[in-house]
């Protein structure tokens, strides 16, 4: 019974956790990401790929995380069968900051995602590029 | 009530959005002049760049250019040297390393002028700042911050800013609004969407226009801007030109005077990106005019007026890069310097970031990812 409790209250600090996140990073998205990407998660079909409903994004979360901490996904990527040649500028954001922008965009629009991106996780991922 | 404020705020911050990303609300760009014939070729002489935000020239042959995330280059034949002891910059959003410009007597004491992005998180966020130093044998010494705008924001809009000296010696600049239209274009007292003059020390000219005014900022030269990032001295009349990113619908060319007020944010020929009204109020008796705005919105750069014989007929014409439209853009203007004609040059190069005319009278611009070309005529 205790057990129980003990995950009912993990779930209950990790959903709020995430919210948290999800609610700083809708703050960042509007000041540095919508311009490209647009209000509604869509892009714009052959200049900038869109984030909702993203093949892309969910097959190569880590990647995603390394450009927007770094800026630039090298090279043409496909993103919903359409070819995308651009590259991303780097926005400036700390880890924190990118862990919650991400906790955003994938869990915006039409995207979910049961984890959550933590500054940590972050930190890892580039320290081990 | 903190919810209502979120939502408050995220509202203010897609009003706020910017021209210079305007790409996801207007595709084509109908009222400009394709040229008939090209008298000219488009030469890359240097292709290795990210954000090449600014080009000068430390001789006919020689380029020095800076890379918005804090670097820069000069570049001659075609090969890079990298410039040691840069300040370190605040990368954020629009704000990074932003302009050179040379000192007028460069040759004698190497000075060249800086702006960019100052700050960190901890102090709140950063605002753009001036600098000089001296570049010697690929170096930076003695580098001395001349302004800073006070006022930290980690909001990534609206740093300007441009570099230029007039004919007396005296630097101006532009600071942008940072997204706070509502608080600093026409406050005196804050920094942010004014054009500011200082001695080529940093301290204040004693003719400024708001010197005796108590509350005001004394660098300050004109206000009611909303995010100027081109800027060149009219060779005939002295004058300080500059363009500006507005609203969609806004984006202007200015003749900039002593203490006047521009206007923003109490009246603009442009809307919000969103679609929204701004204000329906596109002049005031105590506000200046644009020379000329773009409809729609091109996301001007860097701005330079031609002043050789170079290239047929493009003397006293003004280009300008797209950042939306991905062109140079040539600018031809009557006497009464009123826009009569526009064209493009370079058509779909890229995000066209900087142009200058060399001091052989050349046309060079630079491109994001792309590189640094030359205009060459062809006989």
């Amino acid at each position: 019974m205790r057990f129980v409790f003990f995950l009912l209250f993990s779930c209950i600090i990790f959903s709020q956790e995430r919210e948290e996140s999800i609610e700083r990073g809708k703050l960042l998205y509007e000041d540095l990401c919508l311009r490209c990407h647009s209000p509604d998660g869509k892009g714009i079909k052959g200049i900038y790929p869109p984030l909702d409903k993203s093949d892309f994004l969910f097959k190569h979360i880590k990647e995603s995380i390394i450009a927007v901490k770094e800026g630039g996904i090298e090279g043409d990527i496909i993103v919903n069968g359409k070819k995308y040649a651009g590259y991303m500028e780097n926005m400036g954001l700390y880890s924190d900051e990118v862990a919650d922008v991400m906790n955003y965009i994938l869990n915006s629009w039409n995207n979910k995602y049961d984890k959550i991106i933590t500054e940590k996780y972050v930190d890892e991922l580039i320290n081990k590029k | 009530m903190k919810n209502i404020q979120i939502i408050i705020f995220l509202i203010l911050s897609i009003n706020i959005s910017c021209a210079q990303f305007g790409e996801t609300y207007v595709r084509d760009d109908e009222t400009i002049n394709t040229p008939e014939t090209i008298n000219y070729e488009i030469k890359n002489i240097y292709s290795d760049v990210e954000i090449p935000w600014s080009i000068e020239f430390l001789n006919n042959e020689t380029i020095i250019y800076a890379e918005k995330k804090g670097e820069i280059f000069i570049i001659k034949d075609g090969k890079s040297l990298k410039v040691g002891n840069v300040p370190e910059v605040y990368l954020r959003g629009q704000g990074g390393l932003l302009d050179l410009e040379l000192h007028p007597n460069f040759a004698e004491n190497n000075l060249i002028y800086i702006s960019y992005a100052l700050g960190s998180r901890e102090d709140g966020g950063g605002n753009t700042a001036v600098s000089r130093a001296r570049l010697i044998e690929n170096k930076l010494t003695d580098l001395e911050l001349l302004y800073k705008a006070e006022g930290n924001s980690t909001r990534g809009q609206h740093f300007g800013t441009r570099l230029q000296f007039d004919n007396d010696g005296k630097l101006f600049f532009a600071i942008g609004d940072r997204g706070n239209r509502n608080e600093l274009p026409q406050d005196l007292s804050l920094d942010g969407g004014k054009i500011y003059r200082i001695n080529d020390d940093g301290s204040i000219p004693n003719d400024n226009p708001f010197v005796n005014d108590e509350n005001a900022i004394k660098a300050i030269y004109s206000y009611g801007h909303r995010n100027p990032q081109g800027i060149f001295l009219h060779p005939k009349t002295g004058k300080i030109w500059t363009n500006e990113h507005g609203p969609k619908g806004g984006d202007e060319i200015n003749i900039i005077s002593k203490g006047k007020n521009y206007g923003w944010p109490k009246i603009t020929y442009g809307i919000n990106y969103s679609g929204t009204t701004i204000t329906d109020e596109k002049e005031h008796p105590e506000m200046e005019q644009p020379l000329y705005y773009w409809i729609p919105s091109i996301a001007p750069s860097g701005f330079a007026y031609v002043s050789s014989n170079k290239y047929k007929k493009w003397k006293g014409s003004l280009l300008t890069g797209s950042l939306k439209f991905k062109y140079l853009e040539r600018l031809v203007l009557n006497k009464n310097n009123k826009v009569v004609y526009r064209e493009k040059i370079a058509d779909s190069i890229g995000r066209v970031r900087d142009v200058k005319e060399s001091p052989d009278g050349f046309v060079y611009f630079s491109v994001e990812n792309k590189g640094i070309f030359k205009i060459i005529p062809k006989e």
